[in-house]
């Protein structure tokens, strides 16, 4: 077993990413995130990393060796399906106490390890190594290894303790396991041509299974999907596929990669998001297949059912397109889905105005000018404050992000869709991409906003009118040339005060009076005194209404 | 009289507890514009993040010193500083509470050295409270973290009195356990004002995790009690600690203040009520309002009107341990056998939890425990679905984390009210189980049907008739 440190930079020097070999040597050294920043930091560390990458193998059981925080905290949490064993939901850990930090935590690990063996007999166990045993010095390598030894099955170790790095670290270190320990370890029962492994899909709510059937229809056997609803046996045996299809490359583009050096299976990198994306996938598949000596008609039959898929979506997608007209919509999300779900939105019709490259490649960056057509919709990272802002002055009709930033968007009273990893639907192919319009739709749509939006009835009117002049309702009301005109009638004749710097100043600063006026404006309150009372007081314009 | 046990497992499966860092950071999260910071590597802070996020559905403010693979070799005093000043910069926050992980603790940082440094290098944070608690995630669990954070705020927060400094019998202190709700601290709130007490709630959810739409972003919490509150908690005329757990910030707070405590060590129940609001009746010198006079009422009608369906129950309860003597007294009140009980860390009450035994254990022992000796209802937080899945008996969600069903944050269990809400949702939890499972079938009662646990309990449903 290589050490950690080693691992560590040979991920770093990944030549299979992109992004990786554009970047000068030392710089390639320092991995793809940021350094860390304490206190504004954001996300998981590498354990989790590796947890979330591995777990949804089903069949075997999870071992977590260090304190309650590392397993306690978060077992049972992930949106994975098994069409089998339950194992991998199951919590396991060593739950270290004091005792075992100072005198250390292998000889409990072991026990632990003998433990699952006895009550569940499964068929590998992973042990999943955190920070503290690793500072301590627990060396889970030996003792997986005389763990193996000892009970006669694979047990096999995890080195991902939470301060080497990020999560995306943690995905690729989880990897490097599987590449060192299991991959390659045992046979199929038997092989066809049409064998593939997808790598990084997690079938989360059952996503897999959206794409599943097309494949059985086109013959094509999933030999292994690393990781999800996986099986012990099957990733053991992964190396014996004819081509790969790597659906996250952020996460184990080290797999790939290397399963193509060692055993040659052809891999390339797609997603099923889209209907675009998902006939482009089926179409590069059956070609890897063919080039690997399937028979040529694979090829008319992937394109027979393409035809008939898309043309099924399509139909189901056109009755949006006119509801979805003039909606836009914010996409915080990362890697390939930042230019994936892009491509699945603009084709319901929606508008976008931005979506976070943050965790994107140069060739994701890529994709999203090719689809938008410019830069300007790139947003690098965005704080949440900013998010809100955009959504409550509604520059945006609905987000779409990760469970964590909901919040900016709810809070804001505006329509939020999670297309993360905690999500409740599935949005997979041809069948999620309907699914996922649906969904927007009846977000978008709920008539619970307009009464969100309405201001309480105790709201004093001076802050509701300042509400209703807020950019924020005006700018969705369309006729902006309406609103200039309006705007730039003189109010203070003498002194030249325009409509609109007046009801900014309301806006703003909350005023009520006449005198809080003429102090936050060059408006002497003379002539105009009346006129600034009206619009102190005048009933709000129907902006509202218009934004719903 | 319960036996305290120990699991002996070196394995734990399917854990009940959650860590220290995490229940000190949760009591963080009850003062105004705070943000509570773990001092460890990302993932501690991630995973808690997650867990609150997901229990009450609302923004939490929660911040990392992400320390990495280096810093915690050479020590996390950098990482520390450039948290505090980043927070300071952006957060702007009122308050930051630190809380150490096992990665600090391991490696021995003296942090609170570490703030004195940084206040020295660093004028501008003067001003700012930095409350340090020592929680480390290899010993004591999720309560002992909020019990330690709130002694702490008590200690550095809180004003010493000038001597001859009035108290104003108005005015009460309350310091509520972690197993207190938003939910049950609204409802406290409207008892004591209704005895025209003013509470100052130490820490106070109700404030910042209610679930409610703010009028602005803000990156800290929204709500809770203020600094400024906290420091003149000197001149209230009582404190009163609910659940044991506040024993310790209790006394701290009257070794502090010479405030005098009273310490209620459960709320849900009708005795338990009665002598809360006897007590409150006595300290302002007002009579009870007629509000309780009927929902007491209230209460005692439920009690007879689900005593049927709860009475006679075999239950089986995983909570930490104020809840769990909380829960599981009240429900003994009513009848229920408290046969399995499981919790997460030692605590004096567990001793008189109404059982023979309460371990300190994971949700495995309290599945097998529930399996041998045949509980039909199992409380526990939402990670025991599975075990109830397997069990096949009604599950009644209890506690912290409750991440898949809405509303945790107001469930309500204290007062007359709030026991009333609670022991109608398990009634009917029951029933709705006895419908569903437990229908009579024409072999029901055949003799040949009788030995085997699970007909043995369909014939005990059969004898409880449900009343129309």
């Amino acid at each position: 077993m290589s050490s950690l440190p080693a691992t560590v930079r040979d991920i770093f020097n990944e030549p299979g990413c992109a992004q990786n070999r554009s970047k000068l040597e030392n710089e390639r050294r320092k991995g793809c995130t940021k350094q860390l920043q304490p206190g504004s930091a954001a996300g998981g560390c590498a354990f989790d990393g590796a947890k979330i990458a591995l777990q949804p193998f089903t069949d075997v059981a999870h071992l977590v060796h260090g304190p309650i925080s590392c397993e306690g905290n978060s077992w049972d949490n992930r949106g994975s399906v098994s069409s089998g064993s339950d194992l991998w939901r199951t919590g396991f850990t060593t739950d270290m106490n004091e005792t075992d930090v100072v005198f250390g935590g292998e000889k409990r690990l072991f026990k632990a390890i003998k433990q699952i063996v006895d009550k569940c007999d499964p068929p590998a166990i992973f042990v999943y190594q955190t920070c503290v045993p690793a500072m301590i010095g627990d060396d889970i390598g030996a003792v997986c290894k005389a763990a193996t030894r000892k009970f006669g099955k694979p047990v096999i170790p995890v080195n991902s303790p939470g301060f080497v790095g990020s999560k995306n670290l943690g995905n690729k270190l989880a990897g490097e396991a599987l590449l060192e320990h299991v991959i390659g370890t045992q046979e199929p029962d038997y092989t066809t041509p049409y064998d593939i492994n997808l790598i990084g899909e997690y079938n989360l709510s059952g996503e897999l299974w959206q794409v599943k059937p097309l494949f059985d229809e086109l013959g094509i056997r999933i030999l292994s999907c690393i990781s999800g609803d996986g099986k012990f046996r099957e990733v053991a045996s992964s190396h014996r596929a004819r081509a790969a299809m790597m659906v996250c490359s952020r996460s184990m583009i080290n797999v790939a990669r290397k399963m193509r050096e060692r055993y040659e299976i052809p891999f390339f990198e797609g997603s099923f998001y889209g209907i675009q994306d998902s006939s482009d996938s089926l179409r590069e598949i059956a070609r890897l297949l063919v080039e690997r000596g399937a028979p040529g008609h694979m090829i008319e039959r992937t394109e027979a059912v393409i035809a008939r898929e898309e043309a099924l979506a399509r139909a189901a997608i056109e009755p949006y397109k006119p509801r979805f007209k003039g909606k836009k919509a914010l996409l915080i999300t990362g890697g390939v889905k930042s230019w994936s779900i892009v491509a699945a939105l603009q084709e319901a019709g929606l508008e976008l105005v931005g979506t976070s490259v943050k965790k994107s490649t140069k060739e994701d960056k890529e994709r999203i000018r090719e689809l938008t057509g410019q830069d300007a919709h790139m947003i690098e990272d965005m704080p949440p404050r900013e998010m809100y802002k955009i959504l409550k002055d509604a520059k945006a009709d609905i987000m779409l992000s990760g469970g964590k930033s909901q919040f900016v968007a709810l809070k804001a009273a505006m329509p939020w869709l999670d297309i993360n990893q905690e999500r409740c639907h599935a949005y997979m192919g041809y069948l999620g991409m309907i699914k996922l319009v649906e969904e927007i739709d009846r977000s978008l749509f709920n008539p619970m906003w307009k009464q969100l939006r309405r201001p309480a009835p105790w709201i004093e009117p001076a802050r509701a009118i300042g509400q209703m002049h807020s950019p924020a309702a005006a700018s969705i009301s369309d006729p902006a040339i309406d609103k200039t005109e309006r705007r730039a009638k003189k109010i203070c004749v003498c002194n030249t005060v325009d409509l609109g710097t007046i009801e900014d100043a309301i806006y703003s600063h909350g005023l009520t009076s006449v005198e809080a006026v003429r102090q936050h404006t060059n408006a002497i309150g003379g002539c105009c005194k009346r006129r600034i009372e009206d619009i102190l007081q005048s009933s709000p314009p129907p902006v509202l209404q218009a934004a719903e | 009289m319960a036996v305290v046990t120990t699991s002996k497992k070196a394995c734990a499966v399917n854990p009940l507890k959650m860590s220290q860092p995490i229940g000190g950071a949760f009591a963080f999260m009850g003062l105004r514009e705070a943000m509570p910071l773990l001092h460890g590597s990302q993932g501690c802070t991630s995973f808690g993040l997650t867990l609150f996020v997901r229990h009450f559905k609302e923004a939490v403010p929660l911040q990392t010193t992400a320390m990495t693979e280096v810093t915690t070799v050479l020590g996390g005093y950098e990482n520390l500083e450039q948290a505090i000043l980043n927070i300071f910069l952006r957060a702007k926050p009122k308050i930051i509470g630190i809380c150490s992980t096992g990665v600090t603790e391991t490696n021995g940082d003296d942090v609170d050295a570490y703030i004195k440094l940084i206040r020295d290098k660093h004028p501008q944070l003067a001003r700012l409270p930095l409350v340090f608690v020592s929680t480390p995630d290899f010993k004591d669990a999720f309560q002992d973290g909020w019990e330690k954070a709130v002694s702490r705020m008590v200690e550095v927060l809180v004003d010493t009195p000038a001597v001859e400094a009035l108290r104003d019998p108005a005015r009460v202190n309350v310091l509520p356990g972690c197993h207190l709700t938003p939910g049950d601290l609204d409802e406290l709130r409207i008892i004591l004002e209704d005895f025209g007490l003013q509470p100052s709630f130490l820490p106070d959810l109700a404030a910042s995790l209610d679930g409610h739409v703010p009028d602005e972003f803000t990156p800290t919490t929204i709500g809770g009690i203020g600094v400024d509150e906290v420091a003149v908690m000197a001149g209230a005329g009582w404190t009163i600690a609910i659940g044991s757990q506040m024993r310790r910030a209790a006394e701290a707070m009257q070794a502090k203040t010479g405030v005098p405590f009273r310490l209620f060590e459960r709320l849900s129940g009708l005795l338990p009520s009665d002598e809360f609001i006897a007590f409150l009746s006595e300290i302002s010198g007002r009579p009870v309002p007629t509000k309780y006079r009927r929902q007491r009422g209230q209460l005692a009608d439920a009690m007879l009107d689900t005593h049927f369906h709860i009475g006679g129950r075999r239950l089986a309860i995983g909570a930490e341990p104020d809840l769990l003597f909380d829960l599981s007294s009240m429900l003994h009140d009513m009848g229920v056998q408290v046969i399995a009980a499981v919790t997460t860390t030692r605590s004096t009450v567990l001793e008189r939890v109404p059982t023979d035994e309460v371990r300190i254990g994971d949700l495995e022992d309290l599945e097998e425990l529930a399996k041998s000796k045949g509980c039909d209802l199992l409380i526990t937080h939402s990670h025991g679905r599975q075990a109830a899945a397997r069990l096949k008996i009604p599950f009644y969600r209890a506690g912290f984390p409750m991440f898949d069903r809405l509303g945790a944050g107001h469930h309500k269990s204290v007062g007359y009210r709030g026991t009333r809400d609670l022991i109608f949702a398990i009634a009917n939890l029951v029933i709705e189980d006895r419908e569903q499972n437990h229908g009579p079938t024409p072999d029901t009662w055949r003799i040949s049907n009788l030995p085997s646990a699970a007909c043995r309990r369909s014939f005990k449903d059969r004898t409880e008739r449900p009343i129309a």
